[in-house]
């Protein structure tokens, strides 16, 4: 069906948008990695030890820490949801991690048999005991991001009610299965799991190095797939993207599971560094969460973020946490200070598009 | 059109629709064959957007059947109605701002490259496939840019430019012509001619008297969840037309 192109269009009317004007030039990312770079040059001449690798390394390294579950709940967020239950999520997944490590390593249970030279079964070959105990830590995040899934999606319960309700269920059942007193990696692969997880390759922190392999990964998937338009469409215009047949339940389930995992996953890198998993571990994460993920750029009405905004807006708490310790200020001014900078940055954001 | 011979593309008998205790559409019978454009005209409330939402599949009807290329088919949802060549163009177009033109355009049906086990957007083929379809519509559309920034005009050729992606064998426009300008309101039409030309079915559904008579073979009114009239454009005028969408007139 195609018809003959009598004349190509001229654009007569329509001017080519400015590039500072597109992209992330006009974005709220854009401003807010600027003021990062503008604080980061403050804090050099503030600090001669700001730009020191050890401080650097201390700053890549914690805000690793709730960087990856940033980029997961940006997903959500984009498909204008919200997700409460990464913080309960990130120490649930983190205890299952190490009470599967420590069982598989001492038979308490039917499940693991001892081998002829004393160890359990499974001790017998490296790594298998890690592999298998931070697959179930995702697992659980997989079934708990599923049931998020399923009933905002399906049973159009809201966002914001289902994973509130999650975010209690999922801490109750950390206390319930830790009895409260929280777990410790332990066993034959204790050691490979604290180098996975604090470790560090030439100096990288290895959780750095994580979170910039899974922000590739989300750049492509967000950008480049059919899914990640797919979840641009529902947040932009959610009735326009079930119109045009977009499988929007599947979409928003897989968004959920997505993030659960991603906090699951930061959960186990965190316990890694705490060398435990504690019952109150990340409790009120979330709420760092989404400053971040807000701060970056990620609009909480739906369609617009990024993993670049996500790691800006890590960066930006973790360099102003670090500026405040260096420059010797009270460092309980720092909740107050990242309630400034959320409001801030959405309020530079609103002024821009009311010019424009 | 004189087509009478051909099996029509849609055709509707005894469709009747009620939501709860009001009946929106009573015994409705019509047929579209292919090539032939339809004004369905009809004050408010008159039953066009329920028939409309009938065919694209939103809504099932209570009564009636509905045949599509001589088969009897039932949509459970759009997308069914979609896959057999059905294709709307919503009045409120049903675009997502934060994307571009292309993506727009390509949504629930993007171009993709295989790179081994992953399928990659193409983005090059999909701007260019899309700047054609603008071309064709003569709309100063630029592929890449956000529908948040583009009048309405543009909003509308992006719709339209939707419904030109796949092989439909009948589009259907709710009041296409109700928000652009005068210029554009001549390309929409002249679009409509094209689609006709090339064995498109079109539905018009439109308030505009004068778009109607301008591009449509037969005019359907409905009034009160009933059709009233069925007649050739040349076997009507205007004031009849108006006549029986208020009720002045009650049936022809």
């Amino acid at each position: 069906m195609t018809l003959p192109l009598e004349n190509p269009i001229s654009f007569t009317n329509i001017g080519r948008i400015r590039w500072w004007q597109r992209g992330i030039f006009a974005s709220q990312t854009g401003y807010v990695l600027l003021a990062l770079v503008v604080l980061m040059i403050v804090m050099h001449f503030a600090s001669p030890y700001f730009f020191t690798q050890g401080n650097m390394q201390n700053v890549a390294k914690n805000f690793s820490f709730i960087a990856i579950a940033t980029l997961g709940i940006t997903f959500v967020i984009i498909t204008g949801g919200i997700d409460l239950s990464v913080g309960s999520m990130m120490c649930f997944s983190a205890m299952i991690t190490s009470m599967v490590m420590v069982e598989l390593s001492a038979p308490g249970s039917h499940f693991v048999h001892l081998a002829a030279d004393g160890k359990t079964v499974v001790a017998n070959v490296p790594g298998l005991i890690l592999l298998i105990s931070v697959l179930a830590g995702l697992c659980t995040a997989f079934i708990v991001g599923l049931v998020n899934g399923f009933c905002i999606a399906m049973l159009g319960l809201s966002p914001f009610v289902t994973t509130l309700g999650m975010l209690s269920i999922v801490r109750g059942l950390a206390y319930v299965v830790s009895n409260g007193r929280g777990s410790f990696p332990g066993g034959p692969d204790a050691d490979y799991f604290y180098a996975l997880t604090s470790g560090d390759v030439l100096g990288v922190p290895a959780p750095f190095i994580y979170l910039v392999i899974l922000a590739v990964v989300m750049a492509v998937v967000l950008h480049h797939t059919s899914f990640g338009r797919h979840v641009f469409a529902l947040g932009g215009n959610e009735k326009a993207a079930e119109l045009t047949g977009i499988p929007v339940v599947r979409v928003k389930i897989e968004v959920y599971v997505i993030c659960a995992l991603a906090a699951g996953l930061q959960g186990i890198i965190i316990s890694g560094w705490l060398g435990s998993a504690p019952a109150n571990m990340a409790t009120s994460y979330e709420l760092n969460v989404i400053a971040a993920a807000v701060i970056g750029g990620a609009n909480l009405a739906g369609g617009l973020g990024g993993p670049l905004g996500a790691i800006v807006g890590c960066v930006l708490l973790e360099v102003i946490r670090n500026g405040l310790v260096l420059a010797q200020v009270n460092s309980y001014w720092q909740q107050t200070l990242v309630g400034v900078i959320i409001i801030l940055a959405v309020l530079v954001d609103r002024i821009r598009s009311r010019m424009t | 059109m004189a087509s009478t011979g051909a099996t029509p593309v849609l055709e509707l008998t005894g469709i009747g629709k009620e939501f709860g205790a009001i009946r929106a559409l009573h015994g409705v019978d019509m047929h579209v064959h292919p090539g032939e454009v339809v004004g369905l005209m009809g004050d408010n409330g008159a039953g066009k957007s329920t028939l409309v939402k009938i065919i694209a599949g939103n809504f099932r009807p209570t009564h009636g059947e509905v045949r599509f290329d001589g088969n009897a088919v039932h949509f459970y949802r759009p997308i069914d109605a979609r896959a057999v060549g059905i294709e709307v163009v919503y009045q409120d177009l049903a675009l997502a701002d934060n994307l571009t033109a292309a993506a727009n355009v390509f949504l629930g049906r993007e171009l993709t490259r295989k790179f081994g086990p992953i399928a990659l957007l193409d983005h090059k083929a999909m701007a260019s496939r899309a700047l054609k379809l603008f071309g064709e519509l003569r709309s100063e559309t630029r592929p890449d840019d956000l529908v948040k920034q583009m009048s309405g005009g543009q909003r509308q050729a992006v719709a339209i430019a939707r419904t030109r992606l796949s092989n439909a064998k009948l589009v259907m426009m709710d009041e296409p012509t109700a928000a652009i300008s005068v210029r554009q309101v001549e390309q929409v039409l002249s679009l409509i001619h094209r689609l006709k030309e090339q064995g498109v079915a079109v539905m018009l559904i439109s308030h505009r008297m004068p778009d109607v008579f301008a591009v449509c073979d037969r005019v359907v009114v409905m009034r009160r969840g009933e059709k009233r009239a069925d007649k050739a454009i040349h076997d009507t005028s205007p004031e009849e037309v108006t006549a029986l969408i208020t009720g002045a007139k009650e049936a022809a």
